[in-house]
C-alpha cells in the first residue's frame, strides 16, 4: 500500500514535469497544461478545507479573484514586477480571508456554505462597480507579466509558454509540498480529528473554531496564489474570476477527483478543464453540458475518480 | 428630497418583497430538506418565460395564475427525479446538483427564448401612475405589493392552519418523529419543494413586469435572498420575511445617499448580524 502511494506520487510528478512535451503530441497545447496546474492548485487549496477539515466553502472564488486583481492592479499601476505583483495579490486575498474568517467560523454545514457564498459575492460587486479602479465588467487589461530576473539569469516567462509553465509548476510544487507538510503536522492531524468528530475534538480541549479559522486562512492563502498565477497567465482579469460559478468549479473539481485524496483535485481539474475545452469548442450550449456534468458527477461519482479506484483496490 | 426618499423607500419595499418571496421559498426547502436550492433563480426565470409564452393565449391574468403552478410542477418533478436521492447525504452534493441545474436552466431558457431581453405586456391600466405628484406609484407596483402581501398571508395561513402546513413545520423541527407518527415524509418534502418553487415562479411572473425578461434575471435576486435568510435567521420563516423586506428598504434608502453602496450595504448588514447575533434576527439558538 505504501509502495502504491509512492508510485502514484512519482507518476504524477513525471507527468507534470514532461507535460509541455507530450501535450502537443496529444493534440493539445501547453497553455491548457498551465491552466490545469493553476486550477489544480486552487482545487487542492479548497480541498484542504473541504476534504481535510470537513468544512464546506462555496466562496473560494473570491480569494482566487482577489489574488488575481491584486496582482493585475499592482503590476499595472504600481510596480511592473511579477514577484511584487504576486506578493500583493497573495497578501490581499489572505488578509481578506483572515478578516472574514471570524464572522463565519462559528457556523457549520449549509449555513457556513451559504455565508461563504454571500461573502464571496461582495468582492464580485466591488470589482464590478468600482469602475475607475477595476474597469468594471471590462476587467483590468493593458498590462502583462514581466520576465523574472535572478541577477545571474533571466527567465522569460512572458514570451516562452514553456518557461511560464515551469514557473507555475515550481510554485505549484512548493505549495503542494507545503500543504502536504501541514497535513502531516500535528495541526493537520487536528484538522482531521475535527472532520471526523467535532464534538469529540472539542471534548479533548481542541479550540475547534480557532483551528477552522486557521485552516480557512491557509486554504485561502493557497487559493490566492492560484489566483495570482491565473491573472499572470491571462495578462488580464475580469469579475468573472471571482464570481460564484468559479467557486462551484473548484468544488466540482475536488469532488470529481476525490475529496479524500491529496491528488484528487488535480485529477478533477484535469478532467474538468479538458472536457470544458472540448465542449466549448464544439457547441454554443456548453453551459448546459457543464451543468449536466455537475449533475452526473453528483449522482454517479460522489466519491470521485480516486475514491472509486481506492475502493476497488481494497475490496 | 422627501419625494426622492419616499420613492426609494417604496422601491426598496417592492424589491424587498421580491427578495422575501424568493427567500421564503428557499427557506422552506432549506428548513425541511437541508438543501440550498441554487437553481431557485432559474425557476424564477422559467416562471417569467412561461408567463411570456402564455400571455397571448390566456392573457395576463391567466398567465399570472397558471405559470407559477406549471413551474411548481416542474419543481416537483425535479425533486422526485434528482434531489430526493441526495437527502441524508452531505449538503455538498445537493448544492452541487442544484448548481448544475442552475446552469442548465439558464442555458436552456437562452436556447428556447433567446438571449436578448424580451418585451413584456402588462395591462395598460396597471402601468399608469396613480397620481401625478407621486409618479412612481404605478398601478402595477401597488398591485404587486398587494399581491405579495396576500400570497405571504396565504402562505402563513397554510403553514399554521392546514394539515400540510403543520406537518411541514413539525418536520422542520424533527422529521424523524413526524415520520414515526405516520406521515409520508417523502411526499411531504416533495410537496414542500413544490410550494417553495411556486413562490419562485410567482416572483418570476411579477419580476419581469419590472426588471425585463432575460435568462440571467434570477442571478440578481438570488444573492440578496441568501442574505435575507442569513439576516432574518435560519429556520425562521417570519425572520426570512422580515429580512427580505429589511434589506430591500435599507438598500433603497442607501440609493438616495450613496448610490454606489446600494449593493454593498446588504453585505454590511449581513456582516453586522453575523458578528452581533450569528443566529440571525429571529433565528433559533443552536440550530446551526
Amino acid at each position: 500500500m505504501k509502495f502504491d502511494k509512492r508510485a502514484g506520487d512519482v507518476l504524477v510528478w513525471a507527468l507534470l514535469l514532461t507535460a509541455p512535451f507530450w501535450l502537443p503530441l496529444a493534440g493539445s497545447y501547453v497553455e491548457l497544461g498551465t491552466r490545469v496546474v493553476i486550477y489544480a492548485l486552487a482545487a487542492m487549496a479548497l480541498n484542504f478545507l473541504l476534504g481535510y477539515t470537513g468544512v464546506l466553502s462555496f466562496g473560494h472564488a473570491a480569494y482566487f479573484g482577489l489574488g488575481a486583481y491584486g496582482t493585475a492592479l499592482t503590476i499595472k499601476y504600481l510596480v511592473p514586477s511579477t514577484p511584487v505583483g504576486m506578493l500583493a495579490g497573495i497578501v490581499l486575498g489572505t488578509v481578506a480571508a483572515a478578516i472574514i474568517g471570524p464572522m463565519i467560523v462559528r457556523l457549520r454545514g449549509v449555513y457556513f456554505a451559504m455565508c461563504t457564498i454571500a461573502f464571496g459575492q461582495v468582492f464580485y460587486f466591488i470589482a464590478f462597480q468600482w469602475f475607475s479602479l477595476t474597469g468594471g465588467d471590462d476587467g483590468v487589461s493593458a498590462w502583462h507579466r514581466e520576465p523574472l530576473h535572478f541577477g545571474f539569469a533571466t527567465l522569460d516567462i512572458l514570451n516562452s509558454n514553456k518557461a511560464f509553465y515551469y514557473f507555475v509548476l515550481a510554485i505549484f510544487a512548493i505549495s503542494a509540498a507545503a500543504m502536504a507538510f501541514l497535513l502531516r503536522s500535528p495541526f493537520g492531524r487536528t484538522l482531521l480529528a475535527i472532520r471526523e468528530n467535532e464534538r469529540r475534538a472539542r471534548f479533548l480541549g481542541i479550540p475547534v473554531d480557532q483551528h477552522i479559522w486557521m485552516s480557512w486562512v491557509v486554504s485561502c492563502f493557497f487559493v490566492s496564489i492560484a489566483g495570482t498565477l491565473f491573472s499572470l497567465m491571462n495578462d488580464f482579469v475580469d469579475p468573472r474570476a471571482l464570481r460564484w460559478d468559479q467557486s462551484g468549479n473548484f468544488v466540482i473539481m475536488a469532488v470529481l477527483g476525490g475529496m479524500r485524496s491529496f491528488w484528487g483535485p488535480l485529477i478533477g481539474a484535469a478532467i474538468f478543464l479538458v472536457l470544458q475545452d472540448y465542449i466549448s469548442s464544439e457547441t454554443q450550449n456548453w453551459m448546459s453540458f457543464i451543468g449536466l456534468f455537475f449533475v452526473l458527477v453528483v449522482l454517479f461519482f460522489p466519491r470521485g475518480v480516486l475514491g472509486i479506484i481506492r475502493r476497488k483496490a481494497t475490496s | 428630497m422627501t419625494q426622492l426618499l419616499l420613492f426609494n423607500v417604496f422601491n426598496g419595499l417592492i424589491i424587498g418583497a421580491f427578495y422575501a418571496l424568493m427567500a421564503l421559498g428557499l427557506s422552506l426547502i432549506l428548513n425541511l430538506s437541508g438543501v440550498i436550492n441554487f437553481a431557485h433563480g432559474g425557476f424564477l426565470a422559467i416562471g417569467g418565460y412561461l408567463a411570456y409564452s402564455l400571455i397571448p393565449y390566456v392573457g395576463f391574468w391567466g398567465a399570472l395564475i397558471a405559470s407559477p403552478f406549471l413551474v411548481a410542477f416542474i419543481g416537483i418533478l425535479v425533486e422526485r427525479v434528482l434531489i430526493r436521492r441526495l437527502y441524508g447525504r452531505d449538503p455538498l452534493y445537493s448544492l452541487l446538483l442544484t448548481f448544475g441545474l442552475a446552469f442548465m436552466i439558464e442555458d436552456g431558457t437562452r436556447y428556447i427564448w433567446g438571449a436578448q431581453s424580451l418585451p413584456y405586456q402588462i395591462p395598460s391600466w396597471l402601468s399608469r401612475p396613480l397620481s401625478l405628484q407621486f409618479f412612481f406609484l404605478t398601478g402595477y407596483r401597488v398591485f404587486m405589493v398587494i399581491l405579495v402581501t396576500a400570497v405571504v398571508a396565504a402562505l402563513f395561513v397554510i403553514l399554521n392552519y392546514t394539515r400540510l402546513g403543520i406537518r411541514i413545520r413539525a418536520g422542520t423541527l424533527d422529521l424523524e418523529t413526524v415520520a414515526v407518527l405516520g406521515v409520508n415524509t417523502r411526499v411531504l418534502r416533495n410537496l414542500n419543494f413544490g410550494l417553495g418553487i411556486y413562490l419562485a415562479g410567482l416572483a418570476g411572473v411579477l419580476a419581469v413586469g419590472m426588471l425585463g425578461l432575460q435568462p440571467t434575471i434570477g442571478d440578481n435576486l438570488i444573492m440578496p435572498s441568501f442574505i435575507a435568510i442569513i439576516v432574518g435567521g435560519l429556520g425562521s420563516l417570519p425572520g426570512t420575511l422580515a429580512g427580505g423586506i429589511l434589506i430591500g428598504v435599507v438598500s433603497g434608502i442607501t440609493t438616495v445617499f450613496l448610490p454606489a453602496a446600494s449593493e454593498a450595504v446588504m453585505y454590511v448588514m449581513m456582516a453586522a448580524v453575523l458578528i452581533v447575533r450569528p443566529r440571525g434576527l429571529l433565528g433559533e439558538e443552536g440550530r446551526f
